[in-house]
């Protein structure tokens, strides 16, 4: 069962972010990423990792999506440049170099997929469902990944002082001329 | 429900860290009602000092442990590239000082950019932890992205910016991809870790994979060819006193993480990366020197030359042996003097709208200004490696490094590229030197107080290092990890 859903909600990924590299529409595109998020957070689910999923869809389809709607809208930026489908010996070589490098980390993948070591670690399926996976996301961030957790708060002041920066640029501009 | 437990943390060895962190949030803060930008500047660079006074007051002392859960350690390692950043950091503001009220971009928020940037680096100095690093280097890249596009008004610093951004993002992904690959192959994101069950165990595919892309995410941080079309136009475009801070710091922050995740995580791994850093270090020198070569603009051919160091210090490297560590740190603290003082003298000369910066323009600056022709040569000899200047040391050593790890031919393809390279750093002497000054030359502002401490101190680092390399190959001794 669960390796048809896992190759339904991959397949569906995969198709719904070929759709969006290739729509000249970039809403259509905003749309067909939701629905790759959204099937990840499927894969997710089978991975036994609930909350992941839940904070994806929240955070990934619920707000970035949303946020990059609403730029292409305020931009007016629905029709970008028409990119060239034909295959230039350029994008011949980009689409090769691709396939092959596809090809050898799925051979790597599969090759570690199919060798026989052994699953390590202490977060089980049985742990899971004992302390509920919110529990084991929390405590982890708050032991072993303390200090990458805190500065992860620098580095999101860094953002918001970068967007003020940026984009407040207009508004010192009055300031300083006294208006 | 359990509660959790916090376990000991020892946030006393990351206390320079936190004092970096701590004066950018002041500044911040006190941004909001100084109007004067320059105190901000000043505070910053107390704040710098002061973080360097107490790692260096803290070497010996009870530091050593691994914090956090053993994600990070202040080493003698992370301790020496704590001093490059935090040197790097001070002189950057200096030149920052200066160069910022001249151009008229003089913000507060750089400062704490800058000095967010900086406790990114040291966050990967200290980094034993791929989630520390990850973090680290963002939190120093996307400080970096908004200072290089900070000049709005000009379209080659907004492309600078967006740019480094695209590429920057890329390169991001490239490394988190590695970091996936590792993590799925080993179970853990510890370096040492890591290192046990690489060594243990049969060589698995999928970490090779992940090194290569760990690789080629950190040859774009440190600009290593093929990884590097984006640096000429980025240092070209950010303003001058980004590009001094970023062209040192930023690949200092890489080199620090590649060299401790190379030889603590993928000692198994040794012989292939060994040839793959060797390959791009090859690349990187002699692309960077002969790119260098055809540049008609003084800032763009130093951007160039930063790639050629980036590649000879691939080559310390590429020897995979304590002393090319050695050799490594004792080259990019010597590389922070000289590069960030030949920047400094082209942020002198820089006036608006990038007029200034242009081989022909520096023609006749000895009778102009004396002093600056005489410390720009200073620097640009140091660059080539003219003895008895401290840049001769840094290469001697890691091209004797090169030599006693059996990379014979790479120590020879390094040297031949030194000696491309004095074509073009001489080329800027003549032209200061020899050369009479156009009639409708720009005239040269005068510098600032600020400026000249940075460009004296540089000065003195260059000759004193080279004169007397002893003591900071003694300093370097104690910088080196297990």
């Amino acid at each position: 069962m669960e390796i048809y859903l896992f190759f339904l909600f991959g397949g569906i990924a995969v198709v719904g972010a070929l759709a969006m590299v290739f729509n000249k529409n970039a809403v259509h595109s905003a749309l067909f990423l939701l629905l790759t998020l959204v099937m990840i957070a499927g894969l997710y689910v089978l991975l036994n990792a609930q909350f992941i999923a839940v904070a994806q869809i929240m955070v990934y389809a619920g707000a970035i999506v949303v946020l990059i709607l609403f730029v292409v809208m305020l931009l007016g930026a629905e029709l970008g440049e028409s990119i060239p489908r034909w295959l230039t010996l350029r994008n011949s070589v980009m689409v090769l170099l691709a396939l092959v490098f596809l090809t050898v980390s799925g051979t790597a993948v599969y090759d570690w997929l199919y060798s026989t070591q052994p699953i390590t670690g202490t977060v089980t399926d049985e742990v899971i469902a004992r302390q509920g996976s919110v529990q084991l996301v929390g405590e982890s961030l708050f032991t072993q990944f303390l200090l990458p957790f805190e500065l992860a708060s620098i580095l999101l002041l860094v953002g918001i002082i970068g967007v003020v920066v940026l984009g407040g640029w207009r508004l010192v501009q009055h300031r300083q001329r006294g208006e | 429900m359990t509660a959790i437990e916090i376990p000991a943390l020892n946030f006393a060895a990351l206390l320079p860290l936190f004092i970096v962190v701590g004066t950018g949030l002041l500044v911040v803060v006190l941004d909001l009602f100084i109007a004067d930008k320059k105190s901000l500047g000043w505070l910053s660079l107390f704040g710098v000092i002061l973080a360097a006074i107490v790692g260096n007051m803290q070497q010996g002392g009870a530091g050593f442990d691994p914090a956090f859960q053993n994600v990070s350690l202040l080493d003698g390692y992370a301790n020496f590239f704590n001093i490059i950043f935090l040197s790097t950091a001070a002189l950057s503001i200096l030149v920052a000082l200066g160069y910022l009220g001249r151009v008229g971009l003089h913000r507060g928020e750089y400062y704490a950019l800058l000095l967010f940037a900086t406790s990114g680096m040291m966050a990967m100095g200290m980094a034993t932890d791929l989630m520390v690093v990850f973090i680290g280097l963002e939190t120093m890249s996307i400080a970096l992205y908004v200072m290089s596009a900070l000049n709005r008004h000009s379209r080659p610093s907004g492309e600078a910016g967006i740019k480094y951004f695209l590429m920057g993002s890329f390169a991001s992904a490239f490394l988190l991809y590695g970091m996936a690959l590792t993590y799925g192959a080993t179970g853990s994101t510890n370096f040492s870790d890591i290192g046990s069950v690489l060594t243990a165990g049969t060589v698995a595919p999928m970490a090779m994979l992940g090194l290569g892309l760990l690789l080629v995410g950190f040859a774009f941080k440190v600009a290593a060819v093929p990884f590097q079309w984006w640096t000429p136009d980025v240092y070209h475009g950010a303003p001058t006193a980004v590009t001094t801070f970023m062209s040192v710091g930023a690949k200092a922050a890489g080199f620090a993480t590649l060299m401790r995740l190379l030889m603590v995580s993928f000692p198994a791994f040794a012989v292939d990366w060994q040839l793959a850093i060797a390959v791009l270090a090859v690349l990187t020198m002699t692309l960077g020197n002969v790119a260098a070569l055809a540049q008609k603009d003084v800032k763009r051919m130093l951007a160039y030359s930063s790639i050629a160091h980036a590649g000879y210090i691939l080559v310390g490297v590429a020897a995979a042996t304590t002393e090319g560590i050695k050799s490594v740190l004792f080259y990019l603290l010597i590389y922070a003097f000289m590069n960030i003082g030949a920047f400094a003298v082209v942020g002198v000369l820089e006036q608006k709208e990038a007029i200034g910066t242009k081989l022909t323009e520096y023609a006749g600056l000895a009778r102009k200004n004396p002093w600056l022709a005489m410390v720009m040569a200073l620097f640009l000899f140091s660059l080539t490696g003219f003895p008895p200047l401290a840049g001769f040391w840094g290469k001697l050593y890691i091209f004797r490094a090169a030599v006693n790890a059996d990379l014979t031919w790479l120590a020879v393809v390094a040297v031949i590229n030194s000696g491309v390279a004095a074509f073009y750093y001489l080329s800027v002497i003549v032209q200061m030197y020899m050369k009479p000054a156009a009639d409708d030359a720009p005239e040269i502002l005068p510098s600032t107080p600020a400026t000249r401490i940075a460009l004296a101190v540089a000065g003195l680092a260059v000759v004193l290092i080279g004169i007397l390399p002893a003591s900071l190959v003694d300093m370097v001794a104690k910088g080196v990890f297990g």
